[in-house]
């Protein structure tokens, strides 16, 4: 018996999931759910046919935008969606320090947490298209609507990942205030938040720049904003005008999103 | 730190120099002045009598909308296997699009820094810039309302997300590993393949399962712009002020929201 004999063994990277069963019956299972829901997709390829003559004129829209024939629209809707924008950042960090202060499990009471860590869970789960429409119905059309929606997201987000921050600090500061006898509102002011504010701000650009994008959206319920402007044009099938509203908000995230990162860059 | 001598021979001190101190008031002053500037702007035509009158009308849309209208439910069964199908469907086409994007957006493994990286990049700005709502918003006008245009919504939204995240991580491996199998003399898809690969695939699945998560979420207010799923009947019962039955399909999207958060934490907790 010679070793030539021997089948050659070949090197195989280890799967990622050990148990060869559950392998299989998740691959079996992916099969089977792939299979029934491409099943209950429904595709009418008469409209589809029909919409490639719009797609083309949509990419086509896209390479040379209109910018003039809804200008006026257009700088309208965009000073209502910048507006609501800072207004709504403000608003919403003015909010959620507290409330990110209360959610965090080392500096505050017990009862304390568990109340503005609910805040923060109700935010957080209700979207901001469903908040707008609820609140469209309660305040009215315009952008006061969409301003009330993202400052009530900005909540949600800010607050949640400030607590995280202020629960990772370092203790020692803090430890240090209070050893000379500080009271709870210098312990804050001068053993926390030193510790966070650069986060904080990093955050808050952050947030800026994501109520920008959700400024078009709210638009589309009636709350106000670019969002508004670009539905019009999009129900009414201008889609150089769409293109150029489009091509804006891109070109406005864009130079938010370089300008922010400078300012990070320099606090940090 | 400037320390100021006073009088009595005490020293005190202070965090800023003067010049400091008006210099950071009067970026506040800035600060708040602009925002009051854009409040102003923005609420030039707010009518105010709506404004002062919304509690009224939360409490009035609130006392039209208990009892929810239980019957309902089993007419949205339909509606969020849609909405299902929409997330995970668009989350894989947006995973098999994204990976070659984010291959080409990554620094480390372009074919041309100068050339085919900023457009990667752009691919993924773009995508990202635009809420997946407002991409379908576009594909109902081209494709026609359904669940096909929900689909490619969420797959066009989700590009930028998991190209973004995933090149920064193709940027952070450790090249060291890659050079020891260039070492061995093997080709380019081999280096790919045994060099990269495994060394962003946690990554990778947590990413995608994240973006999954997401995109559940986003998937059920879709309908109301008419592209399929459970945010149709939201629209409908809310052009018909059903408000029984918004109160329920609420419910039902908050209950799919928290189910769909447990399990990609689940996942992340199991895969990371």
């Amino acid at each position: 018996m010679s070793a030539a004999h021997a089948p050659a063994r070949r090197w195989r990277p280890p799967p990622l999931i050990a148990n060869p069963y559950l392998r299989y019956a998740l691959l079996v299972g992916a099969a089977l759910y792939l299979a029934l829901a491409l099943g209950s997709v429904e595709v009418n390829w008469a409209r589809l046919s029909d919409g490639w003559a719009r797609g083309l004129r949509f990419v086509s829209g896209f390479l040379e935008p209109n910018f003039s024939r809804r200008w006026d629209d257009i700088v309208q809707g965009m000073i209502e969606s910048l507006t609501m924008t800072v207004t709504s950042t403000v608003m919403g960090i003015a909010i959620s320090v507290p409330i990110g202060i209360g959610a965090a499990r080392n500096v505050v009471p017990r009862p304390v947490y568990y109340v503005c860590r609910s805040i923060i869970a109700v935010s957080r789960s209700l979207q901001e298209i469903i908040v707008a429409i609820l609140l469209v119905a309660m305040v009215g059309f315009g952008p006061f609507a969409g301003f009330l929606t993202l400052s009530f997201a900005t909540i949600g987000f800010l607050s949640k990942l400030l607590a995280e921050d202020i629960e990772d600090i370092d203790p020692a500061p803090v430890e240090a205030i209070r050893a000379t006898g500080a009271p709870w509102p210098s312990l804050i002011a001068f053993g926390v938040l030193p510790q966070v504010a650069p986060r904080l701000l990093g955050l808050s650009l952050y947030r800026l720049d994501i109520n920008f994008r959700e400024s078009a959206v709210v638009g589309i319920v009636g709350a106000g904003g670019i969002g508004a402007t670009l539905n019009t044009a999009i129900d009414r099938y201008e889609f150089d005008s769409a293109a150029a509203i489009l091509i804006l908000i891109i070109a406005i995230v864009m130079a938010s999103e370089y300008v922010s990162g400078l300012i990070r860059g320099r606090v940090k | 730190m400037p320390v100021t001598a006073l009088p009595e021979g005490l020293r005190s001190w202070q965090r800023r120099t003067p010049r400091g101190q008006i210099a950071v008031w009067f970026g506040w002053l800035l600060a708040v002045a602009f925002t009051v500037f854009c409040w102003r702007v923005m609420t030039q035509g707010t009518i105010w009598a709506f404004v002062w009158d919304a509690p009224t009308q939360a409490a009035d849309i609130g006392a039209r909308m208990v009892p929810p209208r239980w019957s309902y439910f089993p007419a949205l069964l339909k509606p969020l296997w849609d909405t299902l199908n929409i997330a995970t469907l668009g989350t894989l086409a947006a995973i098999v699009l994204s990976v070659p994007v984010a291959f080409l957006a990554a620094r480390n493994t372009t074919p041309s820094v100068a050339f085919v990286r900023p457009l990667a990049l752009f691919v993924i700005v773009a995508s990202r810039s635009i809420n997946s709502i407002i991409w379908a918003l576009l594909l109902v006008a081209i494709l026609g309302p359904g669940v096909l245009a929900g689909i490619v919504a969420i797959a066009l939204r989700s590009i930028g997300f998991i190209g973004k995240l995933l090149y920064e991580a193709i940027e952070e491996i450790d090249e060291g590993q890659v050079e020891a199998i260039r070492a061995t003399g093997a080709s380019g898809a081999q280096t790919l393949a045994y060099g990269i690969v495994p060394q962003i695939m946690p990554a990778f699945a947590g990413i995608s399962v994240f973006r999954w998560d997401i995109n559940i979420r986003e998937s059920t207010v879709l309908g109301l712009v008419g592209a399929g799923g459970i945010g149709l009947n939201l629209e409908s019962s809310l052009n018909t002020l059903a408000w029984p039955q918004v109160t329920l399909i609420l419910m039902v999207i908050l209950a799919t929201v928290v189910v769909s958060e447990w399990v990609s934490a689940k996942v992340r907790h199991a895969i990371i």
